[in-house]
């Protein structure tokens, strides 16, 4: 009797049309599409992206040359050179050279840094037009700091009660 | 002289055109509904850049493929290899001469109609066996057998299908089809009541027979990565492409002419002839009502292709000879059952 029911129940097509209802309900569903260049993906404020070095509001660059990010990196991407300072002797990196292809944006560099300069900002669309614009020198870094700092700022407060 | 040139040439030839231009334009735009409409059903969107909403997608398409390089592979068989695609695409098109798409639109009212589409339908196969024995390639070759024996077993079913209808309609004329179709019962005066499997079986070989999925053994992406056309490109590729697109469309629209009245209103016989403007429009027969039934089967290609996955070669065997053919062959004799002791109303309206 199973058999027959079965039997019967392929020759109605019956699974068939079900799985077409399948398909036809999703036809109507709201897509999960996002139209990227004018869509965006919202991201977390602990995003990993484009490194930046952060300066004090006074406009004092924090680095300290204490090279801990140099240390942890596991991917060897950082590079520092330091020295006094020459107007007030005071220690601070004279190279600061992160090789974008390096780097596997683990955000070490950012835990280990004392004085929150070295940051790993939300932002992810960048590209290279030259051949070893890939390591980003420290005058670049402050630059998008400079530039960035508002949304860094903001991301690191969000970030603070969980730390 | 100049007139009898005129009759027989020029005038046919302005009405081939007036079918085929429309049918390349009408095959771009079901292939950018196609894409929409599996988009759709895979919860994403579908073209959406080119053109307003993407309908210039297909167009886009097709001037990419005409500029790209025809390449002819190492020791092909130059004449049959470049044969191949036009054997496909001239039977696609030459059916259309008999398609009536209303009760005087027609291009070729041969009174053989149905031999003339089964003759050309089945000419297409061998243009997918040609291209894929004359590329010199082993997957176009697998593609190539996989295509003729199927194609070959589901002929037979759809064949007996359209007994079944030459028996009810008392014709082999398309146009005579269709006017037997015709009666005061709206859409129950159609051949898909009485003959409901054969109308199933029919439009799932058709399925089969343009090598669409889930019967796309023949090109079977995961297995033989293109079948019969994959040494193809450039424009050759868009003469097959053209060539299953304008099938999918003859197949919509030879279920509508066979199964669902043609040009028939499904309203026929319930509004009054002359009942006010648009409402007796309603009533009345068109080519507009071919286009929307060919429309909806349309729809089904597609929504067999997002729905179901491919079969198996020995499914695709098992269902052609063991399930379809024998149904047809039950359902011609209650077909011969239904006329015999006259159960089925056949119209001879208009």
């Amino acid at each position: 009797m199973n058999a027959v029911t079965r039997y019967l129940k392929s020759l109605m097509l019956a699974e068939l049309v079900a799985g077409m209802g399948v398909t036809m309900r999703y036809m109507f569903k709201p897509k999960y599409t996002m139209r990227y260049p004018m869509e965006h993906i919202p991201k977390s404020n602990r995003f990993r992206g484009l490194h930046a070095l952060r300066r004090y509001a006074n406009g004092e660059e924090r680095c300290i040359a204490c090279k801990l990010c140099e240390a942890v990196c596991p991917a060897l991407a950082i590079t520092i050179d330091s020295a006094p300072r020459e107007s007030d002797g005071q220690r601070r990196t004279t190279r600061y050279e992160i090789d974008l292809f390096k780097c596997i944006y683990c955000g070490f560099c950012e835990e280990s840094c004392p004085v929150d300069s070295i940051v790993e900002t939300s932002i992810h669309e960048y590209h290279f037009e030259n051949r070893g614009e890939n390591v980003v020198d420290k005058q670049k870094l402050l630059a998008i700091g400079d530039r960035f700092e508002q949304q860094i700022a903001a991301d690191r407060a969000q970030d603070a009660p969980y730390r | 002289m100049a007139d009898q040139l005129i009759n027989q040439v020029m005038w046919p030839l302005i009405y081939i055109l007036c079918i085929v231009l429309p049918l390349v334009i009408a095959v771009a735009m079901f292939v950018y509904w196609e894409r929409k409409v599996i988009g759709w059903m895979h919860v994403r969107m579908g073209p959406n850049k080119v053109g307003p909403g993407g309908v210039l997608q297909a167009f886009a398409d097709v001037v990419k493929l005409l500029i790209k390089e025809v390449i002819l592979p190492t020791k092909a068989n130059r004449f049959l290899y470049f044969l191949a695609p036009l054997i496909g695409l001239v039977p696609a098109l030459a059916a259309w001469a008999v398609i009536p798409f209303s009760g005087k639109m027609v291009l070729s009212n041969a009174n053989a109609g149905i031999l003339y589409l089964l003759a050309m339908t089945s000419m297409g196969v061998y243009g997918i066996i040609i291209a894929g024995w004359a590329s010199n390639s082993r997957y176009a070759l697998l593609g190539a057998m996989r295509s003729a024996a199927q194609v070959i077993s589901y002929e037979l079913a759809m064949g007996l299908c359209l007994v079944c209808v030459m028996v009810l309609a008392g014709s082999l004329n398309l146009s005579e089809i269709v006017n037997a179709q015709a009666g005061g019962k709206g859409l129950f005066d159609w051949f898909w009541l009485p003959l409901l499997p054969v109308f199933v079986i029919y439009f799932v070989s058709g399925v089969a027979e343009t090598n669409r999925l889930p019967f796309d053994m023949a090109e079977g992406e995961s297995e033989i990565v293109a079948g019969f056309h994959v040494e193809y490109s450039g424009s050759a590729f868009a003469l097959f492409f053209l060539a299953e697109y304008a099938n999918m469309i003859l197949v919509s629209f030879l279920s509508a002419i066979f199964f669902l009245g043609g040009w028939l209103s499904p309203l026929q016989g319930w509004i009054s002839a002359d009942a006010p403007g648009w409402i007796s429009w309603l009533g009345a027969g068109g080519f507009i009502w071919l286009f929307i039934k060919a429309f909806v089967m349309s729809f089904f290609f597609l929504w067999f292709r997002a729905t179901f996955p491919r079969y198996r070669y020995d499914q695709i065997m098992r269902l052609g000879w063991k399930v379809f053919i024998p149904i047809a062959i039950a359902w011609v004799f209650v077909a011969g059952l239904l006329k015999y002791y006259d159960l089925v109303s056949i119209g001879v309206g208009a």
